[in-house]
């Protein structure tokens, strides 16, 4: 008897809300803190240290190892194509996949197609979307030149990949071409959120389709908004494929981000302190930003 | 009051024409749209077929075919380079981060969800702020990790690495999932007998399955996508997966097997595509319960 | 102000008839309800007049014009939803504004009319708020001032009284008649609530399965119903529906009197079995059978506080019901008959 109602109390302790929460959530935390916490906080050991690949010991060298990076000029164009490549090619895809979230909620034959081929970008895997891209821009095969010349518009082939300010234009294209659907899909998400009955009454009130759009449904859609462009910064922010199989930075590092530059410095390089110290760089902002939208986002919500 | 026969005749023609320039709008900016997304994919399907005698002339229509097609470009994909093995470590990656996610964010999101509401939106927020630390910021360190722990040239390097990536985003959409299902399910078979445990299992999960889909896709999406650690990580060619091998094996110093190149990029790329909108409308529900109520 | 006709309005989804060939006519300025369970078609009704969908077949006239193929804003008409479709993101004063705006209207008299409006509906000190910190009856007010800025013709309101608590129901309801008739708009009123309509009023229609079963003024509705449904759906309790040979014999509770208080002219005795008794203090349910039936349907009948006859249960007890009160309806289609013998 005693032991039946020991038992039960156990059972009835490992139930416990108390308990079970942290439970249920330990294995979870204990997996990222290991292998996201504890590499992040060795980054930022690597960063004041002077740790190479080659030898296997760690010497202190407080910030020298900022310095020599911040003397670099590649690390400066890097710094600064990295927030111009993402905040443009994300003003665009802000403008983009607004018009195709409203396309892709209105009813209309060969839908199922039309959403296959426009997700394509975003589910192919970056470095093979990429490929794709490479040889569209090609110098000597690019279809696109092909076109433009038989069209009787250019003569010699465009290098889309050989000048710097075409470079960089290049890479822009190519991250809002892949973040375009995914922003789409979300924005898809705030738009089936917003009750029929609302865009009815403004329907009713006799607003036309601009004014509905922009003075109903975008306004209502702020939270969601801000949620994709968030996500499309991110991701723009922190990737190194597209810069890495488009042009590996070239040419002569006008489209170096600092994602590649460091991966270029550190691994390739060996100078591993480096290359932590110059991918640290893209932390702060990206939890300045983070927190920004966050704070806008909650202002919005209105429910 | 009312208007003369004729000005609602001809405000009802108005409407019309009005009505239908909107039709001919939409599938003007439906097409554009799917040409601007897929054509870069479009003349993919066509290289790969291309004799490099009709691929390499600049003067030659790259639309269609000038000589005939062939099959040898497809043949030294698959039979001439690691493509398949490529393939192979893909879906073993794959598959087994899906796994880990399950088992991790499962219960992660039911405790955040259901158990403790003071902590449980802040620890929600720092899941999210744990996303923000990017494989771009962390693969040097973790590098010397893997190599630390010998893992180094082996796919586990990135079985045991990818769920970081999975982890946060899998449990921030089946947070959404658990929130909307109502307590009363769980708190039914509790009093009916059944332990916590127990009760989630039998009687909430069935009802998370879309959540659960929603995951699985994802996460094998992600691992399939992920790029850095893949590169940083395993440099011989028996444990590459497809999004390294394709770029660095395929390219080699200076000559590009570019049909070979677009033919594996079009084989990875349809099935995904074609998964992703299958699930799309599942993903929506997850995202607009995340969003709004997360 | 504008009388709304429909003819044949037909609407297809698919295979499903949401309103098969609903024929309808309104007098200028009266208050008409469309009274149905849900699913019977009346909100596709309402916005097919509305313009927010098309009819399959059919034709919507406002005013004397056919209005089919004009928008809602051509229309002229306003619409009040059940939740209220206040714009979340809007204060009062710009929700009112916002048709006007629509239409082009300069701000300046913007301002003066929006002023009209919210003193009509006694807003004025509210119009900074947002509607998430209004009350249930205050956004009512905000969705009628945003309705009637305009100057519709017509009003549609879809069971906008649903989502109030059940005490402010009534006081609501007094304020939307005495704002519709103060303007003298023609109204088109949706509910599923038989009290709400019969209370409310002009003329019901009374729907079901996508037709109008009965269009009339309340107390021909409810005295006369022409089928069962009708008599059903009308007066709680419902009427009593009993079989006899092969037709159905229709009283309503409130007929079904004790011998000693009941009409004193023709009427037709019954012997009523009562099981059990609800006294509600204003009125008393008496449930039972009657045994001249072959049937033991459950029979009810209602008694007000002023007849004191003492009905002990478990008992039979001598009632009865005028016979002008007795209404005839046929087994199969449901549909009203004349006078039987019984």
């Amino acid at each position: 008897m005693a032991t039946a109602v020991a038992a039960r109390r156990r059972r009835d302790w490992f139930d416990s809300e108390r308990v079970l929460a942290p439970l249920l959530l330990s294995p979870a935390v204990i997996y990222i803190t290991a292998l996201v916490g504890f590499p992040f906080v060795l980054a930022i050991i690597f960063a004041f240290s002077d740790v190479t690949t080659g030898s296997a010991d760690l010497e202190w060298v407080g910030f020298r190892t900022f310095g020599r990076i911040l003397e670099d000029p590649v690390f400066l164009r890097s710094l600064w194509n990295t927030f111009v490549f993402a905040l443009i090619a994300n003003a665009v895809v802000v403008v983009a996949a607004n018009v195709l979230a409203r396309v892709l909620t209105a009813d209309f034959k060969g839908k199922w197609l039309i959403r296959f081929l426009v997700l394509l970008p975003w589910t192919t895997p970056i470095s093979l979307a990429t490929i794709t891209w490479l040889w569209t821009l090609d110098s000597i095969f690019s279809p696109i030149d092909w076109v433009l010349r038989n069209l009787g518009l250019i003569d010699t082939n465009v290098y889309w990949l050989g000048r710097p300010v075409l470079a960089m234009g290049s890479v822009i294209a190519v991250h809002a071409w892949r973040i375009i659907p995914l922003a789409a899909v979300i924005m898809m998400a705030g738009i089936t959120a917003i009750p029929t009955e609302i865009t009815d009454a403004a329907e009713v009130d006799g607003a036309r389709f601009w004014r509905k759009h922009f003075e109903v449904t975008i306004p209502l859609m702020a939270p969601i908004i801000a949620v994709a462009v968030l996500f499309g910064f991110v991701l723009t922010v922190t990737d190194m494929s597209v810069v890495y199989v488009l042009t590996r930075g070239g040419p002569t590092h006008s489209t170096q981000v600092l994602a590649t530059w460091a991966f270029f410095k550190g691994i390739e390089g060996g100078a591993l302190a480096q290359g932590a110290a110059i991918a640290l760089f893209l932390f702060p902002v990206l939890v300045a930003v983070a927190a920004l939208i966050l704070r806008m986002a909650r202002r919005w919500e209105l429910h | 009051m009312a208007e003369p026969r004729s000005e609602v005749q001809a405000l009802r023609r108005t409407f019309e024409r009005r009505r239908r320039l909107g039709r001919v709008g939409l599938y003007t900016a439906a097409i554009t749209a799917a040409f601007l997304a897929a054509f870069p994919f479009t003349w993919a399907a066509i290289s790969m077929f291309k004799q490099n005698q009709d691929l390499y002339v600049k003067e030659n229509n790259p639309f269609w075919f000038n000589l005939a097609p062939t099959l040898d470009h497809v043949r030294l994909l698959l039979e001439r380079t690691n493509f398949l093995v490529f393939v192979r470590n893909t879906l073993l990656v794959g598959i087994a981060v899906v796994i880990i996610t399950l088992l991790l964010s499962l219960p992660a999101a039911y405790s955040l969800a259901r158990l403790g509401r003071r902590w449980g939106e802040r620890m929600g927020i720092a899941i999210f702020l744990v996303y923000l630390i990017p494989p771009t910021l962390l693969f040097i360190p973790m590098s010397r990790v893997i190599v630390t722990l010998g893992l180094q040239e082996s796919l586990w390097s990135l079985v045991l690495v990818y769920p970081t990536i999975t982890i946060p985003i899998a449990t921030w959409l089946l947070m959404g999932f658990f929130k909307g299902i109502p307590r009363d399910i769980e708190e039914q078979a509790m009093v009916d007998g059944y332990t916590r445990v127990g009760a989630v299992t039998r009687a909430v999960l069935p009802l998370v399955y879309p959540g659960i889909v929603a995951v699985v896709v994802f996460a094998f999406t992600l691992s399939a996508h992920e790029f850095i650690y893949a590169l940083a990580f395993n440099k011989g060619s028996a444990v590459k997966t497809i999004s390294v091998g394709i770029p660095t094996e395929l390219i080699r110093g200076d000559v590009f097997f570019w049909q070979a190149l677009e033919g594996a990029a079009l084989l990875t790329a349809v099935p995904i595509a074609l998964l992703f909108n299958f699930f799309l409308d599942r993903f929506i529900t997850g995202f607009t319960m995340g969003a709004v109520k997360g | 102000m504008a009388v709304v006709e429909a003819r044949g309005l037909t609407k297809h989804f698919g295979d499903v008839k949401a309103v098969d060939g609903v024929d309808l006519r309104t007098e200028e300025g009266e208050f008409l309800v469309l009274l149905g369970p849900s699913g019977c078609g009346k909100t596709t009704l309402l916005r097919m007049i509305a313009g927010l969908e098309e009819p399959t077949e059919g034709e919507v006239l406002i005013g004397g014009e056919v209005v089919n193929g004009l928008p809602p804003r051509a229309r002229r008409i306003a619409m009040v939803f059940q939740s209220y479709a206040l714009y979340p993101h809007m204060t009062v004063f710009r929700n009112i504004a916002f048709p006007l705006k629509a239409q082009g209207m300069d701000p300046a008299a913007r301002q003066e009319k929006v002023e009209w409006a919210a003193k009509l509906l006694d807003l004025s000190s509210l119009l900074q708020r947002r509607p998430r910190h209004l009350s249930g009856g205050e956004r009512q007010r905000v969705a009628l001032a945003r309705a009637i800025v305009r100057e519709p013709t017509v009003f549609l309101l879809d069971e906008p009284l649903s989502n109030l608590d059940a005490k402010l129901r009534a006081a609501a309801r007094d304020d939307l008649l005495s704002f519709q008739r103060g303007l003298g708009i023609t109204a088109l009123y949706v509910t599923h609530d038989q009290v709400e309509a019969m209370g409310m009023g002009d003329r019901i229609a009374v729907m079901n399965k996508g037709r109008v079963r009965q269009f009339g003024k309340p107390e021909d509705v409810y005295h006369n119903p022409a089928d069962t449904f009708v008599a059903t759906f009308l007066g709680s309790p419902p009427m009593n529906l009993l079989e006899y040979e092969d037709f159905l014999v229709g009283f309503r509770p409130e007929h079904l009197l004790p011998v000693s208080v009941a009409h004193d002219g023709e009427r037709t005795p019954f012997t009523f079995h009562v099981n059990r008794v609800e006294n509600l203090g204003s009125e008393r349910f008496l449930y039972g059978h009657l045994e001249d039936f072959a049937t033991d349907t459950r029979v009810i009948a209602m008694l007000p506080s002023t007849v004191t006859v003492p009905i002990p249960p478990d008992q039979s007890h001598s009632f009865a019901v005028a016979l002008n009160r007795i209404r005839f309806f046929d087994k199969e289609t449901g549909l009203r008959i004349e006078a039987q013998r019984l």
